[in-house]
């Protein structure tokens, strides 16, 4: 009944704007064409200024609701993400300006320069001078923003410091695989096609290499304060994307070609919360890259932690090899009805029946 | 009716000229309307199926934004319309993704390509270089055709039961590659390659027709220097395409090769959930993604250029002052149009790309910003000490240029690669390109609906309806897409279903709420410029002057409601270029008037 009553309204609202629409039309015919056509001059001239002064207020309005939601109000959680922010101030100083001077000088044209019977046009085919002028102030102010953003730009896809930690993110329809190095500091080799998942192998990790076998799967990207950290990304299925928007940073996941990524956390997600004002914060990881119907339930979860509390957690975890062959594994030797499962793919299996 | 009799009573102009067709044509009913060679008839059928295509694009966006907006409330009534789609009235994730997906293919080629272009090149290229219709009018009429034909396969995938394509417009592989990634990938995909394959044929068969037009067919007099900037718009959109559309086709060659035949070209270490490991290797899901990007920059300028070069002409008409800076706006568009060749890859920052690849991208992508502002600056000194009139289509011309500048300043941000690292597929890409492509190219056709109404159908539309149409589409459209920015400097990602499990990102449930009651009331406002539109094709307001704009162009010389062939008589010489409007202090001088002998020179 609602739902007839909405469209009998709607209905409504068109057939009065309808009629006084043709209303006024007639009016027109009536009065002249000329005479109607300056009335109309009038009132749309002064709507310009309206609509310039309505909507300068509204983005005023508008930035005093929402800057508070957006990370602006935050500092960046990476010490590099700190030059996105910076470059994006300077950015927005150097477009705003451009931005109320244009819209302003546009209306207020509009509406200076509206139609008068005794007014002469300014026949004002070029002006080279002018011309020239805003050719090259325009070049100028974007070499320097081309600078600025190059100069991070070198930085955020250059080599990480010496000292960096290495974790392999892994994407999949519709969640995250994390792979830590363990004691040794470098991953073991991996294929697609030894990928499975019955047994304990989501990455199809190479068992034959030796380096692999202290590595750690794991379900979370668990972070050290004031760490640079290099993101090894791939992806086993379709293109995801590793979307970090806390940090500043984000890079696509593309099946076969591993990208990288790097930055160095600044601050614990306990601090975060502190700084957000907000105990449910965390750093969550967003698919940023159209990978199906589960897309926006990709979700990820980063802990910033300091050393310490890394160290406590890394000494719990065993490495995936053991995971894969429990008979291996030397503590369960004497309980061996244990079974370990995958964290990974329990979660995994929830998330795509959805 | 007396109304009646009041609105029509202004003499009748004309009227014997209507049948001042050429006499050796035997029209029937099929050949004029249906199979037409004219050039006038052919655009009308661009128009309407692109606006046909818009309403139901509208109308997509309209129902995900239902989704976004409220995504806790049920709406029984879409069960009703869209049956296992809206299970109990929610539109489930395939659903959204699909009409997302739809959304974007629709708008960005069948309206806002063919539905532009289409429309004007096709309307406007011989009327003003002067020539009785286009180089080839079958290759046209085929042109349409084929349009036609991809509507129809388009349409149809919208009934398949897995569903259309629903992996974004862009139909990114190994997503739209494999069947098993994602339901829509399957018969819809094969259906959405077709459909954009007869597309591409189309848009190649008209932009050759338009180059050639333009080229070899103008009237005596008219130097491509005397060019009214429409045709130099379209004609360089025209260039656009046929340059950068067979790109896109053999991307999409490849696309259905990995699909169908078993080739890895983009293909290469896959494991899909429930099917195993995939026996492709060896290819880049990336090369896809250049070829993608090789037309779908240009395809940005496709769009643009013709509504920039609309509203060059209607700021000029109606400010009564020629366009400043004449040659500098060709000038701009031939930088535009070449520079769109070379900034392909900032739509891939973050997919991996060699840095220094990027970099050189970086630079290329702010280069455009110069021309850009070039033209806005020119457009600004064009109303500056003109003597404006406020007719609908300079309002949408006004409307088009402060769109253009909103928009396109946020193109600065996108396109510096260290920024786009953080603002890349958030709702701030979605805000820029809506506003500085989307919106601003709706308007840049409206204006131009507006402007030649009358030359299309010999009636006007209303004006009431015009002026409300535009205020609350600018005013609406604003509203819907400048707090997106806000949503974007959060991070948020675009093309999601849900947010309200992200902590990072659920803040915005009531902005998404506002976004989308105003974006109802918007296309209900488009609605009414529809019933307009064809409301005044047959009841408008009858013309009373052969020229109702006073404007200079050739398609003014013609007769009220113009033949096949354009000019009963001889094709009007010209004489001068097509902007002198307060010469001397005479209001216009149309181009067939000859140069005087006391003229002052510019």
């Amino acid at each position: 009944m609602a739902i007839f009553l909405t469209v009998a309204v709607i209905a409504l609202i068109y057939i009065v704007i309808i009629q006084i629409a043709k209303a006024s039309e007639y009016v027109s015919v009536l009065k002249g064409e000329d005479v109607s056509r300056k009335q109309n001059n009038k009132i749309n001239g002064f709507l310009m200024v309206v609509f310039l002064v309505l909507g300068l207020i509204g983005v005023w309005y508008c930035n005093n609701l929402y800057l508070g939601k957006t990370l602006l109000s935050v500092d960046s959680a990476s010490v590099e993400g700190a030059r996105v922010d910076s470059m994006l101030w300077i950015t927005i100083a150097v477009t705003g300006s451009v931005f109320l001077a244009t819209q302003i000088i546009l209306f207020w044209f509009a509406y200076r320069y509206q139609e008068k019977e005794q007014r002469k046009v300014f026949y004002f085919p070029h002006n080279n001078k002018l011309e020239v002028l805003w050719t090259i102030v325009p070049a100028i102010v974007l070499t320097v923003l081309v600078v600025i953003g190059l100069r991070n730009w070198f930085l955020f896809t250059g080599e990480p410091p010496k000292d960096a930690m290495v974790v392999e993110v892994t994407g999949k329809q519709f969640n995250w695989i994390f792979r830590y190095p363990g004691k040794d500091g470098a991953l073991g080799k991996k294929y697609f096609r030894n990928i499975d998942d019955a047994n304990n192998n989501p990455l199809g990790i190479i068992w034959d290499d030796q380096l692999s076998h202290d590595d750690v799967v794991f379900d979370k990207l668990i972070l050290i304060k004031g760490k640079p950290v290099k993101l090894i990304i791939g992806s086993r299925d379709v293109i995801h994307d590793v979307g970090l928007s806390q940090f500043r940073l984000k890079m696509d996941a593309v099946p076969g070609i591993p990208t990288t990524m790097w930055f160095t956390p600044k601050y614990t997600t306990k601090e975060m919360k502190e700084l957000t004002h907000n105990p449910d914060f965390v750093y969550e990881i967003s698919c940023d890259q159209m990978c199906g119907n589960g897309h926006y339930s990709m979700r990820g979860v980063i802990d910033v932690v300091d050393q310490e509390e890394y160290d406590l957690w890394m000494a719990k975890q065993k490495p995936q090899y053991l995971v894969a062959f429990p008979d291996k594994d030397p503590s369960n030797k004497k309980d061996s009805v244990k079974l370990a499962v995958a964290p990974v793919e329990t979660a995994g299996k929830t998330i795509a029946k959805m | 009716m007396s109304n009646e009799a009041v609105i029509h009573s202004p003499v009748e102009i004309g009227a014997h000229e209507e049948h001042g067709e050429h006499h050796h044509h035997h029209e029937t009913f099929i050949t004029k309307y249906v199979f037409s060679q004219d050039h006038k008839m052919i655009a009308k059928q661009f128009l309407i199926t692109g606006m046909f295509w818009a309403v139901l694009g509208g109308l997509m966006s309209v129902l995900f934004r239902l989704q976004l907006g409220y995504p806790d409330a049920s709406f029984p009534w879409l069960e009703t319309i869209l049956g296992k789609w809206a299970k109990g009235g929610h539109i489930t994730p395939e659903a959204y993704y699909a009409l997302v997906t739809t959304h974007g293919t629709v708008l960005v080629f069948f309206v806002l390509t063919a539905g532009l272009s289409g429309t004007f090149a096709n309307f406007l290229i011989p009327l003003q270089v002067g020539a009785r219709d286009m180089a080839s009018p079958f290759m046209n009429m085929l042109s349409y055709w084929f349009f036609f034909a991809a509507s129809v396969v388009m349409l149809s995938s919208i009934f398949v039961e897995t569903g259309p394509f629903s992996g974004g417009w862009t139909a990114y592989p190994p997503l739209s590659a494999l069947g098993d990634a994602s339901p829509g990938s399957k018969t819809g995909m094969d259906l959405w390659i077709v459909s954009m394959a007869l597309f591409v044929v189309s848009s190649l068969l008209g932009g050759l027709n338009y180059i050639a037009t333009i080229l070899n067919m103008r009237t005596k007099g008219m130097s491509m220097t005397r060019l009214p900037l429409t045709i130099w718009a379209l004609f360089f959109t025209a260039v656009l395409g046929v340059l950068s559309f067979p790109v896109l086709f053999s991307g999409f060659i490849l696309l259905i090769f990995d699909r169908n035949f078993g080739t890895s070209f983009y293909l290469s270490d896959i494991f899909v959930n429930g099917v195993g490991a995939l026996p492709n290797e060896g290819g880049s899901a990336i090369l896809y993604q250049h070829l993608f990007w090789f037309l779908g920059h240009p395809e940005v300028y496709i769009i643009l250029l013709p509504a920039m070069g609309m509203v060059s002409e209607i700021l000029s008409v109606n400010s009564r002052k020629p366009i400043f800076g004449y040659m500098a706006m060709i000038g701009s568009l031939f930088a535009i149009a070449v520079l769109a060749f070379l900034v392909w890859a900032h739509h891939m920052f973050v997919t991996g790309l060699n840095p220094l690849l990027g970099s050189v991208f970086v630079l290329l992508t702010l280069l455009i910003a110069v021309p850009s502002a070039i033209k806005v600056f020119n457009w600004l000194t064009t109303l500056w000490r003109g003597n404006i009139r406020f007719t609908p289509a300079m309002m949408f011309a006004i409307g088009f240029v402060s769109l253009f500048i909103s928009g396109g300043l946020t193109g600065i941000w996108l396109g510096n690669s260290a920024l786009d690292i953080h603002l890349h597929d958030t709702y701030f890409v979605i805000a820029h390109f809506h506003i500085v492509m989307g919106v601003a190219s709706m308007f840049g056709m409206f204006a131009g609906i507006y402007h030649w109404f009358p030359k299309m159908y010999g009636r006007y539309l209303n004006n009431t309806v015009g002026y409300i149409h535009f205020w609350v589409t600018i005013a609406g459209a604003y509203m819907i897409f400048w707090p997106m920015h806000y949503e974007g400097l959060a991070g948020m990602p675009r093309r999601y279903y849900d947010y309200s499990i992200w902590e990072s990102f659920k803040q915005f449930a009531e902005l998404n709420r506002f976004i989308s009651t105003v974006a109802m009331i918007v296309f209900a406002a488009q609605l009414l410029f529809l019933f307009n539109f064809f409301y005044s094709i047959f009841k408008g307001r009858k013309m009373t002057s052969l020229n109702p704009w006073q404007s200079n162009t050739l398609e003014w010389t013609t007769p009220l409601r113009p033949g096949h062939g354009n000019w009963p008589g001889e094709i009007p010489e010209v004489h001068r270029w097509a902007y002198d409007y307060g010469k001397d202090g005479v209001d216009f001088i149309p181009q067939t008037t000859p140069v005087g002998a006391d003229e002052s020179h510019h």
